[in-house]
């Protein structure tokens, strides 16, 4: 179910602080963040957010068309690995990770 | 022979049911055209006169994006969430769910038929 449009869009009010700042002073710097779940707004183009997957800060460059979407969609928290042969006569399983 | 938006031409039908045979019209639009324009739903599309068909093309054609222009919006669309390499466009080009389903079983109609991965070639 989508957002209450009452409420309007979520974003992360420090991160959207920060972006201000940066706009301001027209300074490019990575900002750091955990909320995955911020809106991207118009503001934020042209900047580079360094989003968190639960590991690592993923650097993303936020285009035009990015905006609407969530800053998460752009730092996927999985990794797609294929599957490893390991050795004949070993009964380990293989790594196993789909998704 | 009734020709609406391209290239559709249903007969011998119920025109409700021939009007969905258009790519972007399903029972629900095509009940509301014909609401609209005042036309009995049960009457067959041969029984229909120039001037209702005429009458439902235009409509039809003002109102609603439909066949080959709506296929383009939708291809459109994933190309654009491919592009800015997001997670729904990364599910497109890898031919997976895109709305969160599961993997583990099912999800046949993205993935196609069953492809069989495994440990099975240790007889030699």
């Amino acid at each position: 179910m989508s957002r209450s449009l009452k409420k309007g869009p979520y974003v992360d009010e420090s991160l959207l602080m920060q972006i201000q700042n940066l706009n301001e002073t027209s300074a490019k710097k990575i900002i750091r963040t955990w909320s995955r779940s911020s809106t991207i707004f118009p503001e934020m183009v042209g900047h580079t957010i360094a989003v968190y997957d639960g590991k690592r800060h993923i650097p993303v460059f936020v285009a035009e068309a990015m905006v609407g979407h969530k800053l998460g969609e752009f730092a996927p928290t999985r990794s797609i690995r294929p599957h490893v042969f390991k050795g004949k006569g070993e009964k380990t399983a293989s790594v196993k990770k789909k998704k | 022979m009734a020709r609406i938006s391209g290239v559709d031409i249903p007969r011998d039908k119920h025109i409700v049911i021939a009007l969905t045979y258009i790519f972007g019209i399903g029972k629900s639009l095509a009940e509301k055209v014909l609401k609209d324009l005042g036309i009995d739903q049960a009457r067959k599309t041969r029984d229909l006169t120039e001037d209702e068909i005429i009458k439902i093309r235009a409509y039809i054609d003002n109102n609603f994006k439909v066949e080959g222009d709506l296929r383009r919006e939708v291809t459109q669309n994933i190309k654009r969430l491919i592009e800015i390499n997001s997670y729904r466009g990364i599910r497109h080009k890898r031919g997976l769910p895109v709305r969160g389903q599961r993997t583990h079983t099912n999800a046949r109609t993205r993935k196609g038929r069953k492809r069989s991965v495994g440990i099975k070639a240790k007889a030699r």
